[in-house]
């Protein structure tokens, strides 16, 4: 399996009490499988992320990458698996806004030793964004940003593909097309895809599709 | 509703104390600097007030003599054609290691109130004893402590209206205490004059009249210093306002979202503004009252150097306590609630421009793009140019500080985009991801970090052109004092005997007895002194020269020639073969000018066949001695001629005295250089807590790609190091423009005098050194916040839920 989450339990303690988020789900995602994650606001979608994506450790349960358990890391350790393994496209985009379309895409690759001009070059051009490198973010459009930080995360080569609600912020047209973009990328690299998604649309365009609510997998 | 909206506005203090700290502290020590100046230059003024007021000599307008004192007989011719005035004799004696300013009154003729009538049965004295010998002499009680013991003075009386180190009593025995042989200074003019008494030209066609407010030499020669007082004040305000323009707008950026909400509500924008108005103005009442507290404190602590300062270069007196003065505190509350409104208009008038559909969301604070930083640096250069341009077209000491401000606001507006160049260089050579994104990000960073780094740069720049003012000229005095102190050993005699057999006795037990004579006579129409040498090798090897000929030596020892110092000489524009004027129509040739530090009237130096020739009665008291054993011959001058111990001073301990006079005078200088580099580092600490707030989503991503909290925290160190060592780049060639304007135009203009410029690399390692570890220390803090800011709060930025 790529990833192997068992038993993930996560609790936040607020202003009135312990608020249960996450209740022991088990995940598995095999090489080269695209997920949808679905569930209403507030089932715990993103924290399931946060949690594959080692931003956050689960107060129980194990998960395993590539067959390394990395719940155990220590903050560096994570960090490497972050920059090493994964590629994250968050909603909000989160690009660099001192870097240009350039840097931000490479950004990532380079971090981690792995940058490959030809491949970057690749990954502009199918991702439409061969004539604005020299651009920063502020200068493009939601969705150009969006691609932007697809390219991002596809340019590690990562093991696999953690995005939480990447079309979000789109309008319809630019949704699908990015995310037909995600899924043709996803594809030829061999990584695996989880995408958190509201859209049922979107989440039937992906290979198998789990249902998350109350912090519970159905 | 006002009641409710105030409370809404005042609760954002409530959660944000750090950021209602740095507001009060900014204006809290732009406050307290500024009203410690103010406080040390009013507590000087009161003193030189008192000076002038105690005999009211300031209020009369008095007859001068151009060329030399008044004779008896001009003053008797005056009073029988019916001219009602008083004569008045002044000048400086040396008692002891005391420099006493003598001033004579005759009480006879005097108005009453011009001499302090401290008599009555607690002194003892009858109003009669004025006139009869030894004399009544009226000192400030600190001044009788200092002349306790010390003979050949008369009788003192105490009376603590006088300002120190000055003595008032009758004209005759002032002239004997001076030496001046019956001859008078100035005549007082009385205003009950006849109506037809004769003309000045008929009675006494030398003398002119000098109008009162002509006569407050001491104010008017201590303006210099206390300009540049008033200048470091100004400076350390104003970098204190950057802090608290920082606070202020943060805090109204940050309240955005209320601002719109309020607005929403129904709370009128006139209100909301009055309301906010009002917010500053209580916040400026609160940081002004503890500035005020703040520089009560530090005025107190300078102001024994500030008096010390003023004795030594000007031979003022100002008491070394400090009075507390209620109008100095509203002053001093009235600058603070400026200062803030200074700070706040910008936020205030944003507020009064927002429209109400405004997005709640803050904008990126202090964002400033790239033509903005242009249009900045081209206001900078512009500033610099007017600076230039003033001082060249205009001469006087407000045209160097023209030219001072110009260079310094100039360069600090420039800065930016000279940091922003270099950042875009230093991203353009960079190689690595995070290298290039370290640069970039700095860039980033640096809108809302310039204000800080002006006043960084402000304060750099000022430290390393006032210490190598100061260095430069401790360098040149040291040396100076070396030459000039050509004696090993200085003895005043205690009279004109003891000085004959003093003469008499020092010839077969020692090298040579240099006579230091001299007389106060006008030089050019203005007060100065003469003194005579006797032709020795010691003053031809050793003796500091500005400007000399082949002929400088011979035409002294042949009484052809003057020398000069160079205050005299670059007031009165003299150079070698000028003439000069030495007072009752004696003139000479300029032979040459000398350097004189210190000294803050004219000199000139002759002959002393030439000296004798024109004052044969000059007070021969005082001589230098050259010896090869001083500690044996001032043994034997106590113990076997009888010469008291206070009559003695050795070349050494004269040295460090004029040393620790010089180092006193730069100690307040000092002080407030380390002040304003410290408002400079606070102001730092203050940006970066307030770009810390900011930078969470700036920096969450590049976490979430891989770097630690750790990584993250040391690299914002280094952009705080990298930026403050850029500035200091730029601070030093600014900072070394400013020393060259203090020491070859401000220092002409204020002192007289010139000084060579040397520069100390050692200085500037150490100044880098210190505001590297102010700049680590400020960013600190708020790196340690970043390290340990929780993933919790990382992953907000992810869920945009901040």
């Amino acid at each position: 399996m790529r990833i192997e989450a068992t038993g993930l339990t996560k609790t936040y303690t607020t202003g009135d009490g312990r608020l249960p988020v996450l209740t022991d789900v088990s995940l598995a995602l095999a090489p080269g499988e695209t997920l949808a994650l679905t569930g209403e606001s507030g089932s715990g979608k993103s924290t399931l992320l946060h949690l594959l994506a080692t931003l956050d450790t689960p107060d129980a349960g194990s998960i395993h990458l590539d067959g390394t358990e990395i719940t155990s890391l220590d903050d560096a350790g994570r960090a490497a698996v972050r920059r090493d393994r994964i590629g994250l496209v968050f909603q909000q985009f989160n690009l660099i806004p001192s870097l240009t379309v350039s840097g931000n895409l490479d950004f990532q690759a380079r971090l981690a030793g792995r940058h490959d001009p030809a491949w970057s070059a690749t990954l502009a051009k199918r991702l439409g964004l061969a004539d604005l490198l020299d651009r920063y973010p502020e200068q493009l459009s939601g969705g150009q940003q969006q691609r932007v930080a697809v390219g991002r995360a596809l340019a590690v080569r990562p093991s696999v593909v953690l995005a939480d609600e990447p079309t979000g912020n789109l309008d319809e047209s630019t949704a699908a097309t990015v995310l037909g973009l995600i899924l043709e990328l996803v594809a030829e690299t061999g990584a695996s895809l989880l995408l958190v998604t509201h859209s049922e649309h979107l989440a039937g365009r992906l290979g198998r599709r789990v249902h998350l609510s109350g912090g519970r997998l159905s | 509703m006002r009641r409710a909206a105030l409370a809404a506005l005042l609760s954002h203090w409530r959660r944000q104390p750090l950021q209602l700290f740095t507001l009060l502290a900014g204006l809290a020590l732009a406050t307290a600097l500024w009203s410690a100046v103010q406080a040390i230059n009013g507590e000087a003024r009161r003193s030189y007030d008192s000076a002038a007021a105690t005999l009211g000599i300031s209020g009369y307008a008095s007859l001068t003599d151009p060329a030399g004192p008044i004779p008896i007989a001009t003053y008797a011719a005056l009073r029988r054609g019916g001219w009602t005035v008083t004569p008045v004799v002044e000048g400086r004696v040396l008692r002891g290691e005391i420099r006493l300013n003598v001033v004579g009154v005759e009480p006879l003729t005097a108005p009453d109130g011009l001499l302090p009538v401290g008599l009555g049965s607690e002194t003892g004295a009858a109003p009669l004893d004025v006139l009869r010998p030894p004399g009544l002499g009226f000192v400030a009680p600190e001044t009788a402590d200092d002349l306790a013991g010390i003979a050949d003075l008369p009788r003192l009386i105490t009376d603590p209206a006088i300002p120190p180190g000055r003595m008032f009593t009758d004209v005759g025995t002032a002239d004997a205490l001076l030496g001046k042989a019956g001859t008078i200074d100035r005549l007082l003019i009385l205003p009950d004059q006849p109506a037809n008494r004769p003309p000045l030209e008929t009675l006494a066609p030398g003398l002119t009249e000098v109008p009162p407010q002509d006569q407050g030499d001491i104010a008017r020669l201590t303006d210099s210093f206390h300009l540049n007082l008033t200048a470091f004040g100004l400076l350390s305000f104003a970098v204190g306002l950057f802090i608290v323009h920082g606070a202020i707008g943060l805090a109204f950026e940050q309240r955005r979202p209320m601002f719109r909400t309020l607005r929403a509500l129904g709370l009128p924008a006139r209100t909301l503004l009055g309301l906010l108005l009002g917010e500053v103005m209580l916040l400026a009442l609160l940081a002004g009252g503890i500035g005020i507290g703040l520089g009560y404190l530090i005025a107190g602590a300078l102001l024994p150097d500030v008096a010390a300062t003023l004795r030594g270069l000007y031979g003022a007196q100002v008491r070394g306590v400090l009075a507390f003065d209620p109008l100095w505190a509203l002053a001093g509350l009235g600058i603070a609630q400026l200062g803030a409104l200074i700070a706040a208009a910008h936020g205030l008038e944003t507020v009064r421009r927002m429209p109400l559909l405004a997005s709640a969301q803050p904008r990126a604070w202090a964002t400033v793009s790239a033509r903005a930083l242009r249009r900045q640096a081209l206001a900078g250069a512009a500033l610099v140019a007017a600076g230039v341009a003033v001082a060249l077209l205009a001469d006087g000491l407000i045209a160097g500080f023209a030219l001072l401000g110009g260079l310094l606001l100039g360069a600090a507006l420039i800065l930016p985009r000279l940091l922003a160049a270099a950042l875009g260089l230093g991203a353009r050579l960079a190689r690595g991801p995070l290298a290039q994104w370290f640069w970039a990000d700095t860039r980033q960073q640096l809108p809302g970090l310039s204000l800080a780094l002006m006043s960084l740069m402000l304060a750099l720049a000022t430290n390393i052109g006032v210490s190598t003012m100061v260095s430069s000229f401790r360098l040149t005095f040291t040396g100076w004092l070396d030459q000039r102190l050509v004696s090993d050993l200085y003895v005043t005699a205690r009279s004109e005997e003891d000085a004959r057999a003093l003469r008499a006795w020092l010839a077969p037990r020692s090298d040579a007895v240099l006579p230091i004579w001299k007389v106060d006579t006008p030089l050019q129409g203005a007060p100065g002194e003469v003194y005579g040498i006797v032709d020795h090798r010691v003053y031809r090897d050793l003796w500091p020269l500005l400007n000399a000929t082949p002929d400088t030596w011979p035409a002294v020892y042949e009484n052809r020639g003057a020398l000069v110092n160079e205050q005299l000489a670059r007031r009165e524009d003299l150079s070698p073969g000028d003439t000069l004027s030495l007072g009752g129509g004696w003139e000479m040739p300029v032979a040459g000018v000398y350097s004189d530090y210190g000294n803050p009237i004219g000199q000139a130096v002759v002959g002393l066949p030439a000296l004798l020739d024109r004052h044969p009665d000059v007070s021969k008291l005082r001589y230098g001695i050259l010896t090869s054993d001083p500690t044996t011959l001032r043994r034997a001058l106590v113990e076997d001629y009888g010469l008291p111990e206070a009559n003695l001073i050795d070349h050494g301990r004269l040295k460090a005295t004029s040393l620790q006079i010089f180092e006193r005078t730069f100690t307040v200088t000092g002080a407030l250089n380390v002040l304003t580099l410290s408002v400079a580092g606070f102001a730092i600490l203050t940006a970066l807590l307030t770009l810390s707030t900011m930078r969470l989503p700036q920096l969450a991503p590049i976490w979430a790609l891989g770097l630690t909290r750790r990584r993250l925290a040391r690299l914002e160190i280094l952009r705080t190091l990298a930026l403050a060592a850029l500035t200091f780049v730029v601070a030093l060639p600014v900072g070394l423009l400013l020393a060259w304007c203090l020491l070859a135009v401000v220092n002409v203009e204020a002192f007289g005098w010139r000084l060579p410029m040397f520069v100390f690399p050692l200085q500037w390692a150490a100044l880098l050194g210190l505001s590297l570890v102010a700049a680590a220390i400020a960013a600190a803090l708020p790196t340690r916040k970043l390290a340990s800011t929780a993933p919790s709060q990382f992953l907000k930025v992810f869920a945009d839920e901040r």
